[in-house]
């Protein structure tokens, strides 16, 4: 097989990091051996909760015919808004949100209102999931329906200024420099508008919950969640227990993309069902509710003003976004911060605007702002490569930011100019007919676009523990979650190395409350900080044994200085006489230790190749670190053939090259980095839930209706990395690449499709009927 | 999912005897269209009639053309030699349908009784006349992009049946054979098989309560043996078409003989077009020949806001299709 990565050069020093490993958790996946969070069926007494949810997206519930539903077999509790068992705090007052951590401002079945369609009013328990379904079917809500309101594209929805957009994370409003007289001054003017549809996550495991009270004040719930600590949090402050009684495991999880990066409200609802009840209750969202539950990426329209010289060079941005919100919460994807950031451009502005409407609060999906930001910017400005006769590489390279411009800080690394040189080559790029509507395969039309793609290094912390048995084998944790991405994998390689052991001998444990806090795995932080942090824990491990060493009179370390010594391939040994030094089973046998353990904390600072690897990842350095912006980097090179007759698209060629720091697992990377592919191009080519305008209650809550790619969408992917080595951003030198790999996608199909064609199209996706019409342009 | 009985039958006769006992009752072959619609609760029988072991069987060479059992599975219908040779629209429309898994459960009459795509039929807490008749019907002024242009009504647009090889038989002039509880066979060509929604949606055939669908079969002809379908959708495999044509053309010396065209994806019901075979009959087999015929088929189109493109889409499918048989 051809498409078996290579392994590139980014590891330095011979070991497994970097090489393509297969997955540690691959055999048990497959032989069925994995147990996900709806698979814990051995609890005595394990009993199923299904959910039903209101029809109306507006309204109010006046009250529950039970009776049907009461009398089936099996049936153990209805829950309603009547009957849920109180909780200390709710998301839904500010104060009480911000203390849960909630991704929104409302809990169903803490009142008698219906704000969205496919809103939870009633929780069924029975003893087998087939009962619990059958009871919900029979239990009656009745309901005094309201018209509701669909989007911000209803003529009644009112637009407000939000001040502060993600939940007050981020700024509404932006302004460097005069945009608005640059722009006004500027010989090039574009002003354009991109649409982008609702779109759903849909990961192949649905949201699950199985909650567990193993005593009135002791709870344990198996989560599908990209953080277990934040779930514990949220579960522990909602229920006002202590954080320490309530443990959450995510042993495996198959996808999130976001959804399943906060604590939604399915998971408090199976809580307390189990409260209720007195027994371990599972809840496992269907497909239908998968729409309706864990947030969504919202429908929004965002104008991007771009003022340039008549030489190309960009002189002024002003991007205004609107976009639905639910009733309680401002959220909108922050589009503007790569807009600001990826050119170089002295002035920009930036503003947002929010309706509320009937739906619930959006969250994060997958490069959250970058992705549908990355649209606008990168069709602008392959529309200004076309008006000037500027070849679209060209142009970026004209406006290369050397620095930062939204902050003016240097990059803490940056390979963009490689990854433009090695993408353009391996895709051919310099053969591209300059002109649009040129290049004809048949009666086919064929297109070439490209995109830059780039996604920040978040700052964020994490802890590892690392014990070393005597015997060779070693157990590593940190309470970090494994999309499905390989978090198993990469980490046991990490510890290996750090080691000096063979991967067999180390296990790598994660997913639980119980072990060392790691951050969510979300805003791709989790390679970065938990190799650092299992990295830093190992290093701590060593300087245990170095300090038993250098006072056992048997060792050939004895009154060495400590920094004298270092740990290599598992041998403690003199940095300026490697040969005089011992293994380290040999100094545990002596000391007759079972094991040593460390500790470490995922920082700043680069450590891993360098000799000075724990002193350089010295909380000092942070200061300096963080006088640097932080980013990933990388290009995307489409090839599209386009029916003028049909108006289908179909992507014929992928190549994406990226500079993202150390590449820990050069197959689990590649595999990233062609799932992000093969998500942006379902939201450039097909992705789009419809809301009714009348009824707001979406039309195509299946997959059958809803089209995410299939196997025949794709082509072969050609993925690179450029060996990048970062001194900043953390003890590993790794950026993360779970959601780069999306970034620039559907712009990069999008301009393609205009090369083409000869037609632009800004509205996302871009099914045929967009198409259509392109053989008289 | 409601409770439900299971029994199944061992002949014709038993199964109609048992659905006129329980006329909500239903006849189950490879359930991808049937456990869909109970799990969502759009349809709720008590009781399932299993007719897998009906002996609705075969794909034979008889004097009125090839006849496939009710009961014979897409895949195998779609890969069969004497399918492919003499009526490759019809393999073509099988085997650009669903997905292999579903194809290898799903039978011919499973398939002629599939039910529509509209998001709102599809999800019981919409009102929709077709399942509620009188509820209304939102698609009129909501999400109807993958809605007809043709054949609707003011109660419903949908396009009922929204597979593909119904339109393929529709075009070749194949004839369902049916039989009732009194074990009386009738025959019905496929065109008359779906009836327009007019104020009606609910009633989509005229296919009697109870009455099975035995086989299904298609006249021999040169335009059969040179007819394609062309699929139209919104990603390469595994969905609905947005529009598709059935074609077929008997061409000698330039000169179209006879023509055969349905379309699907459009019609409120497998759109077979007498308009563009009358256009196309005794024309010269030529692009411009085809564009009349497509814009005759497409003339009493009523499009709305989301699929108004289908009437331009659904011209130059058709043109396609009866440039690849030219
Ligand atoms: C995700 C998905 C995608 C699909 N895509 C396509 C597509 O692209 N193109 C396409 O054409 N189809 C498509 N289908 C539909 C599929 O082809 C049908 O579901 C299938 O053909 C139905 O056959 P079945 O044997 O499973 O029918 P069943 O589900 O068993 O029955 C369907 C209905 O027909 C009745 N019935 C069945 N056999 C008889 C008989 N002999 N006499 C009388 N009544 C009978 C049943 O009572 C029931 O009402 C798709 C389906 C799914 C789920
Ligand atoms: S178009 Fe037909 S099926 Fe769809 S909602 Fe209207 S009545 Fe129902």
């Amino acid at each position: 097989m051809d498409t078996e990565p290579k392994f590139f050069e980014t590891n330095p020093t011979a070991g497994v990091v970097g090489q393509p490993l297969n997955r540690v958790d691959g055999r048990d996946k497959v032989m069925g051996r994995a147990r996900y969070s709806a698979e814990f069926n051995n609890l005595p007494g394990l009993v199923h909760a299904v959910l039903k949810t209101s029809d109306v997206a507006k309204g109010r519930i006046t009250g529950f015919d039970t009776t049907a539903a009461m009398k089936q077999p099996g049936v153990l509790a209805i829950i309603t808004h009547q009957n849920l068992p109180k909780l200390a705090k709710t998301p839904n007052d500010a104060e009480g949100k911000k203390a849960i951590g909630a991704p929104m401002g409302y809990l169903p079945l803490t009142d008698d209102q219906i704000h969205y369609a496919g809103q939870p009013v009633a929780v069924v328990v029975a003893d087998t999931l087939e009962r619990a379904q059958y009871a919900a079917a029979l239990l009656k809500v009745q309901v005094a329906a309201e018209k509701p309101l669909a989007s911000y594209e209803d003529p009644r929805a009112q637009l407000f200024d939000p001040t502060k957009i993600q939940d007050g994370k981020a700024q509404a409003h932006v302004v460097r420099g005069n945009a608005q007289a640059a722009f006004a001054a500027a010989p090039i003017q574009l002003t354009h508008k991109y649409t982008h549809a609702t779109n759903h996550h849909n990961p192949m495991e649905p949201g699950a919950t199985t909650a567990h009270w193993e005593a009135p004040d002791r709870l344990t719930v198996y989560e599908s969640t990209q953080g277990v600590t934040r779930t514990q949090k949220a579960l522990s402050t909602m229920l006002g227990l202590a954080t320490e009684q309530v443990r959450v495991v995510t042993k495996y999880l198959g996808g999130g993309f976001g959804c399943k990066g906060s604590c939604w409200p399915h998971t408090i609802l199976t809580v307390q069902a189990a409260k209720f009840v007195g027994r371990p209750v599972k809840l496992a969202l269907t497909r239908p509710q998968m729409f309706t539950s864990m947030g969504h990426r919202e429908d929004q329209t965002q104008t991007l003003r771009l003022g340039a010289t008549k030489e190309g060079k960009l002189t002024a941005l002003i991007h205004e976004k609107t976009s639905t919100t639910s009733p309680w919460d401002n959220y909108a994807e922050s589009n503007s911060k790569i807009v600001n950031m990826l050119y170089e451009c002295p002035n920009f502005e930036a503003s947002y605007q929010l309706a509320r409407a009937n739906v619930m609060t959006s969250t994060f999906t997958r490069a959250p702002g970058e992705a549908p930001g990355s649209f606008a910017i990168e069709s602008s400005m392959d529309d200004l490569a076309y008006q000037l006769g500027i070849d679209p590489v060209e142009i970026r390279l004209l406006n290369y930011a050397e620095k930062d411009s939204s902050t003016g800080q240097p990059w803490s690394s940056k390979s963009l100019k490689q990854c433009y040189a090695r993408g353009a080559e391996l895709f051919g790029w310099s053969k591209r007919n300059p002109k649009a509507g040129a290049t004809r395969n048949g009666r086919l039309l064929v297109g070439w676009g490209m995109a830059t793609a780039s996604y920040p290094v978040h700052n964020s912390q994490g802890t590892a523990r690392a014990r070393l048995y005597a015997d060779g084998h070693a157990v590593v944790q940190s309470g970090a979650t494994d999309l499905g991405t390989g978090t198993y994998t990469v980490m046991t390689q990490v510890a290996a190395d750090a080691l000096g052991l063979p991967v067999e001998k180390v296990r790598f444990e994660l997913g639980d409350t119980k072990l060392p806090t790691a951050p969510n795995s979300g805003g791709s932080v989790a390679a970065g900080t938990v190799s650092s942090s299992v990295y830093m824990a190992v290093q701590d491990l060593w300087q245990k044994l170095i300090k038993v060493a250098v006072l056992d009179k048997k060792s050939p370390l004895y009154r060495a200085k400590l920094t004298d010594v270092e740990a290599k391939q598992g041998r403690l040994q003199l940095k300026a006489d490697p040969k005089k030094g011992e293994d380290f089973a040999a100094l545990m046998k002596r000391a007759d230790m079972a094991d040593v353990e460390g500790n470490g904390q995922g920082r700043y600072g680069s450590g891993y190749e360098d000799a000075q690897a724990a002193a350089n990842a010295d909380p000092a350095k942070k200061d300096e670190a963080a006088h640097h912006s932080m980013h990933s980097f990388g290009a995307h090179f489409c090839e599209v053939q386009v029916d003028p007759d049909l108006g289908t698209v179909r992507v014929t060629r992928w190549v994406s090259v990226h500079g993202a720091g150390r590449i820990l697992n050069a197959k689990t990377a590649r595999s990233q980095i062609i799932g992000g592919s093969v998500f942006g191009i379902g939201a450039a080519l097909m992705e789009g839930t419809v809301r009714d305008q009348n009824l707001a209650r979406y039309t195509n809550a299946s997959l059958a209706d809803y089209h995410i790619p299939v196997n025949a969408d794709i082509p072969d992917m050609t993925v690179e990395f450029i060996e990048e080595h970062d001194p900043y951003i953390n003890a590993m030198g790794v950026k993360g690449i779970g959601e780069i790999s999306t970034v620039g996608v559907a712009a990069a199909v999008a301009n393609a499709v205009f090369h083409a064609t000869g037609k632009r199209v800004r509205e996302l996706p871009i099914t045929p009927d967009k198409i259509l019409g392109t053989k008289s342009v | 999912m409601n409770n439900f009985s299971y029994i199944q039958a061992n002949s014709a006769k038993e199964a109609t005897g048992i659905r006129q006992a329980t006329p909500q009752a239903a006849y189950i072959a490879g359930g991808t269209t049937l456990l869909d619609l109970m799990k969502a609760h759009l349809a709720e029988h008590p009781q399932l009639v299993d007719i897998n072991a009906l002996p609705f069987k075969g794909i034979e060479q008889t004097s009125d053309g090839l006849r496939i059992g009710a009961m014979e599975r897409m895949s195998d219908v779609g890969e069969h030699p004497l399918v492919l040779q003499q009526y490759p629209a019809v393999s073509e429309s099988l085997l650009l349908a669903a997905s292999p898994q579903l194809r290898n459960m799903a039978s011919i009459g499973g398939n002629i009784l599939q039910r529509t795509r509209c998001g709102y039929f599809r999800d019981a807490a919409f009102p929709c006349n077709k399942r509620v008749p009188g509820s209304g019907c939102p698609a009129l002024e909501g999400d109807n992009h993958n809605l007809a242009i043709l054949g609707t009504s003011d109660a419903c647009i949908a396009t009922a049946y929204p597979g593909d090889l119904s339109v393929a038989l529709a075009a070749l002039d194949a004839v369902l054979t049916l039989e009732n509880a009194k074990g009386k066979q009738r025959r019905v060509p496929v065109t008359e098989f779906y009836v327009l929604p007019g104020k009606t949606p609910q009633r989509e055939t005229v296919l009697e309560p109870g009455e099975l669908i035995v086989a299904v079969t298609i006249p021999a002809a040169a335009h059969a043996r040179r007819s394609t379908y062309l699929k139209v959708r919104e990603r390469a495999s595994y969905a609905y078409a947005l529009a598709s044509a059935a074609v077929g053309l008997d061409v000698q010396g330039g000169i179209i003989r006879s023509a055969r065209v349905a379309l699907g994806g459009v019609g409120t019901k497998p759109w077979r077009s007498p308009e563009a075979e009358k256009v196309l009959t005794g024309a010269p087999a030529t692009e411009a020949t085809f564009r009349a015929a497509a814009a005759a088929a497409l003339r009493g189109a009523q499009p709305r806001d989301d699929n108004r493109f289908k009437v331009e889409l659904a011209q130059n499918t058709l043109v396609q299709a009866l440039l690849k048989v030219a």
